[in-house]
């Protein structure tokens, strides 16, 4: 996912102050003074209007940053009282996201437009070519009417010039199942009835105009109450930092966590109970069963896939078996997933052994407002070493392997990433009670798997390379 | 003559504000330069904390100078720079 364009940089940057002015002696004035920081006085203006629109926005970030929706703000409440509010919090708000509608570009709604480069040839495939008669001629050039465009795309590829653009809503059209949408001023809005948590819209905004909310302050203030605070690290993470897997658990002991554990063994744990359940389900004469690890996917069948739900396992997420296990083994703790993207802050919140979400951004922050180094970090061991299989689970083909390898009879195929596409397939295996030739669906609602998810920090080509560095040297999965 | 040393900072920081999508670097310059330069990560080399702190991060270090917010595009133009001045 990650190259680190500017307004990631940006979104990082806020995180890693935010965690210094919490080390600081005065977090609520450090945290007012953020905006101020990044853009002192006669700075150069590098993005906006104006400096200050750049603090405007930068404040609004802060916002996000604390774990506050930034469409409630009415303007007039200082950073100050934010920060205050976000110590004095005992649960984070629940919806993951909010939208900046100060950074939002309002981009002009989604069309097929006729640019300047049209010659008004005298062949006129564009009108010839477009059955719904959407296209005429004005002033010697082709115009569309929109009110008759259904965005068939034919006219684009059949005009000689290359005239005809499509212009795109990034957020609305990675969207797949349209809960962001243009409010009445044209910027976006998500609707949270509607919404999977999949974070491809944060992905997708140029202007780094949809945040996740953190949890970054609500964990800093466990650990400096000296709580124990376990921390999960999602199967993905491997690769996102410098070093091996060993030398990230020291570094995050050094962050001020008690024990790390690696979600891998939850999902050993999964890919157990769910060969079973696949093989019972098979047995019964089921055509096929979709897998159920990815939050995003059963937000997806929860709220607009009724079709596809007799079909998705039941067996718990690795999370869920991971944070079982935490919360026996530490009593009282309080535990903290480490995860590549925003719909596992949704799973986290309904699941009551899981206390906070951070993502793997965030945990960078922490790292670097803490100056950790991991690399000079000795390797330190896990107290449950996880197999091979559900070290892979992170990575597309890796949890249907993983069940594959203990029930031999999966015919495994592959959703890819969650989009408008993959939606319709999928409501049509569930329509027609069929698959063809599979009988396990495995579904990522990112493309790559979890390595692709909106809050990755590498590349996933490699860190698709440096999970299978790891895989080579771990143990396979036992039944 | 002497090979160009390109440096670059996997420590926390750098790794962290993207120094993860310059590891490419790693084939890119063999294949472009050959023995003409060299390239190795490396631990954090302090510009993190010496200059103007994370905001500029990731740093890469070409012929012992540094290239602050660090991409492709920027080191090899650097390295191009370098390999002029050292050849007038």
């Amino acid at each position: 996912m990650s190259d680190s364009p500017n307004h990631i940089h940006l979104k990082k940057e806020i995180l890693i102050r935010l965690a210094r002015a919490f080390a600081s002696d005065d977090f609520e004035e450090s945290v007012r003074l953020i905006p101020f920081d990044m853009r002192p006085k006669g700075c150069p203006v590098p993005y906006r209007c104006c400096i200050h629109r750049e603090r405007a926005i930068l404040r609004s970030r802060v916002i996000a940053g604390l774990g506050f929706s930034i469409e409630s703000d009415d303007e007039r409440t200082s950073l100050n009282a934010y920060a205050r509010a976000a110590l004095a919090r005992e649960r984070p708000e629940p919806e993951p996201l909010t939208i900046l509608s100060d950074a939002c570009n309002g981009c002009p709604p989604n069309r097929i437009f006729v640019t300047d480069l049209c010659q008004g040839c005298v062949a006129r495939p564009c009108q010839s070519v477009c059955k719904f008669g959407a296209i005429g001629m004005e002033d010697g050039r082709s115009v569309i009417d929109p009110a008759k465009c259904k965005k068939c795309k034919m006219c684009m590829s059949a005009c000689p010039y290359h005239a005809i653009a499509q212009i795109t809503v990034p957020c609305e059209d990675n969207c797949p199942v349209s809960a962001i949408q243009k409010d009445e001023q044209g910027l976006a809005r998500i609707d949270f009835k509607k919404c999977i948590g999949c974070g491809k819209c944060v992905s997708a905004c140029p202007f780094g105009a949809v945040h996740e909310k953190s949890q970054l302050v609500d964990l800093l203030s466990k650990l400096k109450k000296g709580r124990e605070v376990v921390a999960m690290v999602a199967p993905a993470i491997v690769g996102q930092f410098p070093g091996t897997i060993r030398q990230l658990r020291t570094a995050m002991l050094r962050a001020g966590f008690s024990d790390v554990a690696e979600v891998a063994s939850g999902a050993d744990e999964t890919s157990r109970r769910e060969a079973v359940e696949f093989a019972a389900r098979m047995k019964e004469g089921a055509p096929f069963m979709t897998t159920s690890c990815c939050a995003a996917y059963n937000n997806l069948a929860a709220i607009h896939l009724p079709e596809i739900r007799p079909y998705v396992s039941s067996t718990g997420t690795p999370l869920h078996y991971a944070a079982e296990r935490v919360k026996k083994d530490h009593p009282g703790c309080t535990s903290v997933f480490i995860s590549p993207c925003v719909a596992k802050k949704i799973e986290g919140l309904a699941d009551p052994n899981v206390d906070y979400v951070i993502n793997f951004e965030e945990l960078g922050a922490l790292f670097v407002a803490l100056k950790v180094e991991i690399l000079d970090c000795e390797e330190s061991a896990f107290t449950v070493e996880s197999s091979k299989q559900g070290r892979g689970f992170g990575i597309t083909h890796g949890v249907a392997a993983a069940i594959g390898s203990l029930a031999p009879e999966a015919h495994p195929c592959y959703v890819n990433g969650i989009t408008k596409d993959s939606v319709r397939q999928l409501r049509g295996f569930a329509l027609k009670g069929s698959c063809p030739d599979c009988n396990l669906i495995e579904v990522m609602g990112c493309e790559g798997g979890c390595v692709g998810g909106n809050a990755t920090i590498n590349k996933t080509k490699v860190a698709v390379k440096i999970i299978g560095e790891l895989l080579a040297q771990s143990e396979d999965l036992k039944a | 003559m002497d090979k160009l040393e390109v440096k670059i900072c996997f420590g926390t920081t750098c790794f962290v504000m993207g120094a993860s999508g310059l590891q490419e670097l790693k084939d890119i310059i063999p294949a472009k330069y050959h023995d003409r330069v060299s390239v190795a990560g490396s631990l954090c080399l302090g510009n993190c904390y010496k200059r103007s702190e994370y905001s500029k991060a990731p740093y890469v270090e070409v012929g012992g100078e540094v290239v602050e917010d660090a991409t492709v595009e920027k080191v090899l133009a650097a390295i191009d720079a370098k390999l002029a001045a050292n050849e007038r």
